[in-house]
């Protein structure tokens, strides 16, 4: 694997950033080259794969419940005194689902997701780097890129959709407990209004693009531990560099994909 | 005559940027021969062993390890030569994620059809090589610096490798232990018949393991023979470079 040789300095000029910026890019679409080269090659490392989802997205659990509860609560409660103002209050339940289901709850359980998890495989894998362990595998005759980067990919592309059905369901148990406190309602009432408001063109394009952002957690966050150098100095910049492109990278997808969506289902307008 | 060189390398060249790193080096070293390769820091010593089992890409020449050049030889085939050689890295490498069982299983459960009470019985055997059975369940970050070097030297062993190749194995090491792990090398290697490649700044691990020494210098191989006939040299270079040292010649 041929990946451009990146140098970093305290303060690069602008023709040095712009060189980052396309080496990366480059470096970048080899490396998820290699990954599709790679995935489907045997041994296929499925006790890898089972560690890796339990570490890297079962133990995300407790944040991003935290994070979905507060979501809905604090949309709906926003959202109220607006709907208020045109006398539509009874589209609360329906505004926190779709605004939840479509949007809120994909993006950001990838972005809490690519805080926790990309930065963590940068910083595992840039360890690993500096101190020889990768090279120490390749030695052995085992394929690191098979061992340490496909597993972890697909670990993330498989979590983080599950992940989100979980916050989107707490999101609007945010919302109904949002509701409850501003306007006197049952749970019967939010939850037929949830039902009624949702179709299953809203549900499939948000759990659809979480596979993408899940990959992105994954593939980004290898590249960077993978190809961390520099010693320790090395591994702090692999991770946080992880998280910041990870960021960048489903923020600039989200927008790509929402309008491949409307242009693909044009009634979902 | 037959050929009995385990390692051939034919003018090997790699550079850095602007730096020469190596300049068309050339290298025989025959089976069960233990060679020391000395030269001052950043002279090129552990780039020759990367290259050797291609780690790192050199910009031309020739490498010869059992008759097969790894340098264009398939990944299959490579790996299958990486399978002959045991390479102990200067911090050891241990897999940090993995208790020492498992880091000397993981190389086993991957390339060989032993089953799982085989591995437990081989991975306590070449533990007691190293005198490190009681650490058989530990992780790599409650050892000290001398046990993580056997451990990493137990596991580049367990293959079974005809190619020993050793970077560094006694820097940051105490005398004591430096001596200790020096010692273990050369025991295991007359007890598993294997080829050594030692690369060292440690004159006392090289008095111990080498059968012949050569010294790296401005990209090139400037001096080879017996480690004590390079250290009585007059050459002014080696003179300096083995005069800080106490060696017994």
């Amino acid at each position: 694997m041929n990946l451009p040789d990146i140098k970093y300095k305290r303060r690069p000029n602008i023709s040095e950033l712009v060189y980052i910026f396309f080496a990366n890019i480059t470096g970048l679409t080899v490396f998820n080259w290699e990954f599709f080269k790679n995935v489907f090659k045997p041994p296929y490392e499925i006790a890898e794969i089972k560690k890796h989802m339990d570490e890297l997205g079962v133990k995300t659990f407790p944040i991003v419940s935290i994070t979905g509860f507060i979501i809905g609560l604090v949309l709906a409660m926003q959202s109220y005194p607006v709907l208020q103002r045109f006398g539509a209050t009874d589209f609360l339940p329906n505004t926190v689902a779709l605004s939840v289901i479509r949007e809120l709850g994909p993006v950001i359980t990838a972005l809490i997701f690519a805080g926790r998890v990309s930065s963590g495989i940068g910083a595992e894998l840039g360890s690993m780097r500096v101190t020889e362990q990768i090279d120490a595998m390749e030695v052995s005759a085992i394929n690191p890129f098979r061992y340490l980067v496909v597993t972890r990919v697909i670990a993330t592309t498989m979590i983080l959709p599950v992940l989100t059905i979980y916050v989107n369901f707490l999101a609007l148990l945010g919302g109904f407990i949002a509701v409850i406190i501003t306007e006197s309602t049952n749970f019967e009432y939010y939850k037929n209004a949830v039902i009624g408001a949702v179709e299953f063109g809203d549900l499939i394009p948000g759990l659809a693009k979480t596979f993408v952002f899940g990959y992105i957690v994954g593939i980004v966050g290898c590249y960077k531990g993978y190809t961390a150098d520099g010693g320790t100095e090395g591994v702090g910049r692999a991770s946080t560099t992880s998280v910041v492109l990870a960021s960048l990278l489903i923020l600039v997808f989200d927008m790509v994909l929402v309008k491949i969506t409307l242009i693909l289902w044009p009634t979902l307008v | 005559m037959a050929d009995t060189s385990l390692v051939k390398i034919r003018n090997l060249s790699k550079r850095f940027d602007h730096l020469q790193v190596l300049d068309k080096v050339s290298l025989d070293v025959e089976t069960g021969e233990n060679l020391v390769v000395f030269g001052r820091s950043g002279t090129g010593k552990s780039v020759l062993l990367k290259c050797m089992v291609g780690l790192l890409k050199p910009d031309e020449g020739e490498v010869y390890i059992d008759q097969k050049n790894v340098l264009e030889i398939s990944p299959n085939g490579l790996n299958e030569i990486r399978k002959k050689i045991g390479f102990l890295f200067q911090g050891a490498a241990l897999y940090d994620s993995m208790s020492v069982r498992e880091n000397l299983e993981f190389p086993l459960k991957k390339h060989s059809q032993m089953t799982d009470n085989e591995i437990d019985e081989k991975v306590i055997n070449t533990l007691s090589l190293v005198s490190l059975e009681d650490a058989v369940d530990k992780m790599p970050s409650e050892l000290s610096g001398g046990m993580r070097k056997r451990i990493g030297l137990a596991r580049s062993i367990i293959t079974d490798p005809q190619l020993m190749l050793y970077d560094e194995p006694t820097t940051g090491l105490d005398p004591i232990s430096s001596k200790d792990i020096s010692e273990l090398i050369l025991n295991l290697q007359k007890k598993l018949n294997m080829t050594s490649i030692v690369v060292t700044h440690d004159l006392i691990c090289a008095e111990i393991i080498s059968d012949r020494a050569i010294f790296l210098r401005d990209a090139k191989i400037v001096y080879e023979g017996k480690i004590h006939e390079l250290a009585k040299s007059t050459d002014p270079f080696l003179k300096n470079f083995f005069s800080n040292e106490i060696i017994r010649v």
